[in-house]
């Protein structure tokens, strides 16, 4: 669990969020920063597109469903899962979703 | 090599990988889910994947539903995400749907209605097959 504003936001061991309405941008920069992870705008496109596509498919996206999505909304060059990997080391699917609020994606790779 | 090897090795790149039959209406039952889990799995790593829909299964493509109502997540949502699983086929049977008096309003596009036989013969492609 983390807290945040004095109140008490459940997690799960990894540090996902347990109800993913609980989120908001300031609550995702306090998870980074527990990590040791900076958040820059690029990083912030994917986070912001990765809680879009929960919110509109009801599912947390995979890396290949995440980069066929992102290539149709921001075109090749920043869907490669090379760009993404380069933005999020430990994998973008996995990282992404856990700042975006969200359930970590069941078939993560 | 023989000669009737080859011939079998030519009918089997026919076959299109993995079928998945939905025969349960959603929402009373696991069975949606998992087929859908099994779908978006099978597409997560470029494994060519049908989906079939038959019986009580037809429910599962009618539009206007809202699973909040019954207070269950609602997995249809992530139907309409199927082209990014390169999800393409998806076969729904005729005779269901009118049997059933359901039209053929679908929450998403590109379903295809085939009549029984089609259906079968269609479901005959495909060389592995799930029910759920």
């Amino acid at each position: 669990m983390l807290t945040f504003e004095n109140t008490i936001i459940p997690t799960d061991k990894q540090g996902y969020l347990l109800d993913h309405l609980l989120w908001q941008k300031d609550l995702a920069l306090v998870m980074a920063k527990n990590d040791e992870f900076e958040l820059t705008e690029a990083h912030w496109e994917v986070i912001n597109f990765v809680r879009q596509f929960y919110l509109t498919y009801n599912t947390s996206p995979a890396i290949r469903a995440l980069t066929k999505a992102m290539k149709a909304e921001f075109g090749e060059a920043k869907a490669s899962s090379r760009y993404l990997y380069k933005l999020f080391p430990e994998g973008p699917a996995k990282q992404a979703t856990k700042y975006a609020g969200l359930p970590k994606p069941a078939r993560c790779i | 090599m023989t000669s009737s090897d080859q011939q079998e090795d030519s009918n089997l790149s026919e076959v299109n990988g993995l079928a998945i039959i939905n025969s349960k209406a959603p929402f009373s039952s696991n069975y949606g889910k998992d087929a859908l889990d099994v779908a978006l799995i099978f597409g997560s790593f470029e494994q060519k994947v049908s989906l079939f829909f038959q019986g009580d299964g037809v429910y599962q493509l009618i539009a206007n539903q809202d699973a909040s109502l019954v207070s269950i997540k609602d997995y249809l949502k992530t139907f309409s995400a199927f082209e990014f699983y390169d999800i393409e086929d998806i076969y729904v049977c005729q005779q269901s749907l009118v049997n059933r008096q359901l039209d053929e309003a679908f929450h998403i596009d590109d379903v295809q209605v085939l009549a029984s036989v089609e259906f079968g013969k269609a479901l005959n492609r495909h060389q592995h097959v799930l029910r759920f």
